[in-house]
């Protein structure tokens, strides 16, 4: 008896996990096609892959919590479901969101920078590491919120709870977005590559 | 939500670093590099979803940090098998995908070594990190929702990276 509830919660807890880790190591596999064809790039611009992991985990933890924050006002009641420009609360968490990532997206290449530098390590000017990271930063954070505020709306209005969607939507769509976009504000910084 | 974030943020350039310092190796083998994002997402996401079961379990009252207790244990063991089916399977994609994108360097073989064996260690370090920070928030009388989550995942993550690395070192 007591073993069969065991086997019963084990196997619910894998059963509700198993299509958003798969969704979001699918996502995982084409961001990886995408920085494997990125080899070129990253040999060309020392200090890139350093900032590589820093840059996608800080989408994880800002919209991650964005689309957290949202979801909770959705299920309180302080939102409304609509697309609004309006909406004060929306706005803040938003704008917030997005200053938080290009601040932390600062950071991480100011910090690599001057790691990389100290270690004697080869890596490219200040600025242009920074310029990537803040371009970068900028396009994927723009549609990442649209597709995190749409999603959680849609799911919200029909009946879905935003909360198991939002984790395994930022973590799918986020690296393939955030290294898309890497590679083409490195295009942008570096003049077509 | 700054200090945390650059606090991550420089734990996640120390990562980088360590990262770079492999970057003859990733060059060389594509499919390598193609693994870097969906270890750190897998893993990420396996510690995110462990924590936001337990905080919820803790929240309910079901929680109890005893091993007779079928919440904690069977999240502990779902966890363990969602790593052991997903991260094989990766291995067979990832190969895949290199082999026609890129030229096939690894043999299928040694990608699902690295992949199987990454998770395996990838979520024992999980449940680990996950089971001290929810019994630390419990005790310091914290939310779990605010404070697990975030640390789960992004030392997940990192580690992730670091059994990665070091079983590519100690394979190829």
């Amino acid at each position: 008896m007591i073993n069969m509830n065991l086997r019963k919660l084990t196997l619910q807890a894998y059963l509700e996990a198993l299509p958003a880790l798969v969704l979001s190591s699918l996502g995982g596999i084409i961001a990886g096609l995408i920085l494997g064809s990125m080899t070129n790039e990253l040999q060309s611009i020392p200090g890139l892959l350093v900032l590589i992991p820093a840059l996608l985990a800080i989408r994880g933890n800002v919209y991650g919590s964005l689309g957290a924050r949202i979801s909770t006002g959705l299920h309180q009641g302080f939102i409304e479901p609509r697309i609004s420009f309006s909406d004060q609360r929306v706005n803040a968490a938003v704008i917030a969101s997005f200053l938080n990532a290009l601040f932390a997206a600062a950071i991480g290449a100011t910090f690599a920078y001057f790691l990389l530098t100290l270690s004697a390590e080869p890596v490219v000017p200040l600025q242009i590491l920074l310029s990537i990271a803040l371009i970068a930063g900028i396009l994927s954070g723009t549609v990442l919120i649209t597709a995190v505020i749409s999603v959680i709306f849609t799911a919200y209005r029909n009946g879905l709870n935003p909360d198991t969607i939002v984790g395994p939507l930022v973590a799918t769509i986020g690296d393939i977005f955030g290294l898309s976009f890497l590679l083409i504000a490195v295009r942008i910084i570096m003049g077509g590559g | 939500m700054l200090p945390i974030l650059a606090a991550l943020t420089s734990l996640e350039i120390a990562m980088g670093l360590v990262l770079s310092s492999f970057q003859s190796t990733l060059f060389y083998y594509p499919s390598l590099l193609i693994l870097v994002p969906v270890i750190i997402g897998t893993a990420g996401s396996l510690g995110s979803t462990l924590s936001a079961r337990l905080s919820t379990a803790f929240h309910l009252g079901l929680l109890e940090f005893r091993y007779d207790n079928h919440h904690l244990i069977g999240n502990i063991l779902s966890t363990i098998a969602l790593s052991i089916t997903i991260f094989p399977l990766i291995g067979i994609a990832t190969w895949a995908i290199a082999t026609w994108a890129f030229e096939p360097i690894l043999s299928p073989f040694q990608i699902l070594s690295i992949t199987t064996l990454s998770g395996l260690l990838i979520s024992i370090f999980t449940v680990i990190v996950a089971l001290v920070t929810t019994y630390g928030s419990y005790r310091l009388k914290l939310d779990p929702d605010d404070v697990v989550i975030p640390i789960v995942t992004n030392l997940s993550d990192v580690f992730g990276i670091f059994v990665f690395l070091a079983i590519v070192l100690l394979l190829l």
